[in-house]
């Protein structure tokens, strides 16, 4: 009840937002009888509509996990963005290895399990990627060895 | 004969020596995915797109490699859905009301070989159906003018919402969602950006590929640190595998039945492959009666749901190529990669690049059959894929979809779009909300806007332009109905619920 209730309050304020944010598109001097902004304005009022009725119509309550779940779900939120950070200036094989370690050992809580994963993946993908499907990746960036 | 001819010139590429190696390796790749629990064929396509540009391959190679990995992943599928009763995707779902059934009593292999024969008579069939339909409707498809385009697009979001979703405001949501994501960047016929919030990032549009390994692999990693990896494992155990002739003899009929039903669910547009197996296996089960026992582990639910589910999946190539509308999820990330191809569906496709679709259509009959000869003698092996354990897998899956993305465009803000569209599928799946209209509307949105605006400009502004046609009133009534119709079918047509121990 509760949740198909904000989604659709959370929906509708972000398809006003987006309507609001469509009338501000320039158009040129070659104009057609939509436009640029015609479209997506026609989207924003479908969405809102939708989302009001899901307000007023919600389905029975998902069951949410619990909040030590969450919890850790926002981690590993957190863990696959600072990989997105991480990639480029650290290079693959560091970022990789802690990332997929933390990874495997939030799916399954055993640290020897979750260290081959990291140690594993890292270097095997490396060696997949770069030799047999020859992708461009760093291995460890120069400045990181001195 | 033109068939015939186009035939050959399909052939002459499909047997070349590297596109056959292409077509095996591919085959046993998607078996592979297709088994993996927790990764369906939709999943395992896209986080392979990115890598296949990588590689560099020429637009014939890379959709003969990918579509091989699709069919082989659609028969992959059925391992895990019947020896785990974990369907890869949602097609999948009504192999598990009999399968697991049958595997649980003891006749894993039986189950698995028939499964296997009754994919290839519905695949085998379905493409047999394309080569003789699609040449025709990319015929009809050249009376389309840019109202019926805009009718059409919206009758694929119109059935897809209504038959997927339980609620037809959420399916309406996501596709929304969907469209309006396709907005953002710089608008084609102006040349100017929009809806990018001043972000430079956004200028070039969010690519579909970046949300379609979003929303499918990185939402799974989700959901399985959710449920720590505890679904997979493996509680059936399976013997020698001999292969089930009586069985097979016996459901020759229903798989016949099945694949032409599939085969039309799976040409509608938007309807797909869903509807397809769930149909051929509610109209076997009415069939055979309460006697028939479907539901306990028959041979025949499991022979209807996989030749139908195969069926549509070859059905759904037709409106896909033709018209550029996808039937499923998977079409959906087919019809990605035909983009990032660079090759844009249509009718024109078939005049235009004979050689991609005919070559396209070859392979697949030829995938067929390696998929057959590598799925019953050497399921075993496919088998002990399963063992591959969750903490290992959704890691690699994850490292994998990163460095696919990365490889496209090198930018660190991709990654995190990506990561963003996971969140957002998770949201969505928790709250029942349909996750395919959001790809479909990122993929068909700029179209859609196209067509609408042309046919604006067409007729100066007129709106009853777009109900000028017969074709675009038939489609506009059929999409209001497919809209419709299943909110009231619903009580009637109840989804069969998955089995659980």
């Amino acid at each position: 009840m509760a949740s198909d209730r904000v989604f659709g309050l959370v929906a509708t304020a972000v398809a006003l937002a987006y309507i609001a944010s469509a009338t501000q598109a320039q158009s040129s001097f070659l104009t057609d009888p939509v436009g640029p902004k015609g479209f997506p304005i026609l989207i924003g009022i479908v969405w809102a509509i939708s989302g009001i009725i899901m307000v007023l119509r919600p389905d029975k309550e998902p069951d949410w996990p619990v909040r030590r779940t969450f919890i850790s779900l926002a981690f590993a939120v957190i863990v696959l963005i600072g990989y997105a950070y991480a990639l480029k200036p650290l290079g693959f094989l560091l970022p990789t290895a802690v990332a997929a370690g933390i990874l495997s050992y939030q799916i399954s809580p055993k640290p020897k399990h979750a260290t081959l994963a990291g140690v594993g993946l890292s270097v095997g993908l490396f060696i997949i990627f770069k030799f047999a499907l020859g992708l461009g990746l760093v291995a460890i960036p120069k400045w990181l060895l001195g | 004969m033109d068939i015939l001819a186009n035939l050959a010139l399909g052939f002459s590429i499909a047997l070349s020596p590297y596109t056959l190696m292409l077509a095996v390796i591919g085959c046993f790749l998607g078996t592979i995915i297709g088994a993996l629990p927790g990764l369906g064929p939709s999943n395992g396509v896209a986080i392979l797109i990115p890598l296949s540009f990588a590689l560099g391959l020429d637009a014939t190679s890379a959709l003969v490699l990918m579509t091989a990995v699709y069919y082989g992943a659609m028969y992959g599928g059925r391992i895990s859905s019947i020896l785990l009763n974990i369907p890869g995707d949602e097609p999948a779902l009504m192999t598990t009301l009999d399968g697991y059934p049958m595997a649980k009593a003891g006749r894993a292999g039986d189950a698995l070989v028939l499964s296997g024969v009754a994919s290839f008579v519905g695949a085998f069939l379905a493409t047999l159906g394309l080569i003789f339909l699609a040449p025709l409707l990319a015929r009809v498809a050249y009376l389309f003018g840019p109202s019926e385009y805009f009718a059409l697009y919206l009758l694929a979001f119109c059935t897809l919402g209504g038959m997927s979703s339980n609620n037809q405001a959420k399916a309406a949501i996501a596709s929304c969602i969907g469209l309006a994501i396709a907005m953002i960047g710089v608008d084609e016929s102006s040349g100017l950006p929009r809806l990018t919030g001043g972000n430079l990032h956004l200028y070039d549009g969010v690519d579909f590929l970046v949300a379609i390994v979003g929303l499918f692999a990185i939402t799974e990693v989700f959901f399985f640190i959710e449920s720590h990896g505890k679904s997979s494992s493996l509680g059936v155990k399976i013997e020698k595998v001999k292969i089930p002739w009586k069985d097979i003899f016996d459901t020759r009929w229903v798989m016949l039945r099945s694949s032409v039903i599939g085969f039309i669910a799976g040409v509608l547009p938007g309807a797909g492959a869903s509807l397809g197996s769930f149909l051929a296996y509610m109209s076997e089960k009415s069939i055979a009666g309460e006697k028939g026992g479907f539901g306990t582990g028959v041979a025949k639910g499991i022979a209807a749901p996989e030749a139908g589910n195969n069926a549509a999946a070859g059905g759904a190539l037709v409106p896909m190529l033709t018209l550029g509308v996808p039937g499923s999820g998977t079409t959906a990330v087919l019809l990605a990669l035909l983009m990032t191809l660079n090759i844009t569906p249509g009718p024109t496709l078939f005049t235009d690049h004979p050689d991609v679709i005919w070559g396209l259509i070859a392979s697949l009959l030829i995938a067929n059959f390696v998929l057959l000869v590598m799925n019953v003698p050497m399921v075993k092996i496919f088998v002990r894929v399963l063992q591959v354990p969750a903490w290992l897998l959704m890691p690699g899956v994850t490292m994998i979809s990163f460095v696919g993305i990365y490889s496209l465009s090198g930018s660190y803000f991709d990654l995190l779009l990506m990561v963003g569209f996971g969140v957002l599928g998770y949201v969505l799946r928790k709250l029942d909300i349909p996750t395919v209209p959001v790809i479909m509307g990122i993929l068909l949105g700029g179209h859609m806007e196209t067509a609408l605006r042309r046919a604006m400009v067409l007729s100066d502004g007129d709106w009853t332009y777009l109900f000028s046609s017969p074709i675009a009133i038939g489609l506009w009534v059929a999409a209001v109905s497919g809209f419709i119709a299943p909110m009231f079918l619903r009580n009637i047509l109840k989804k069969p619920q998955r089995v659980t121990d």
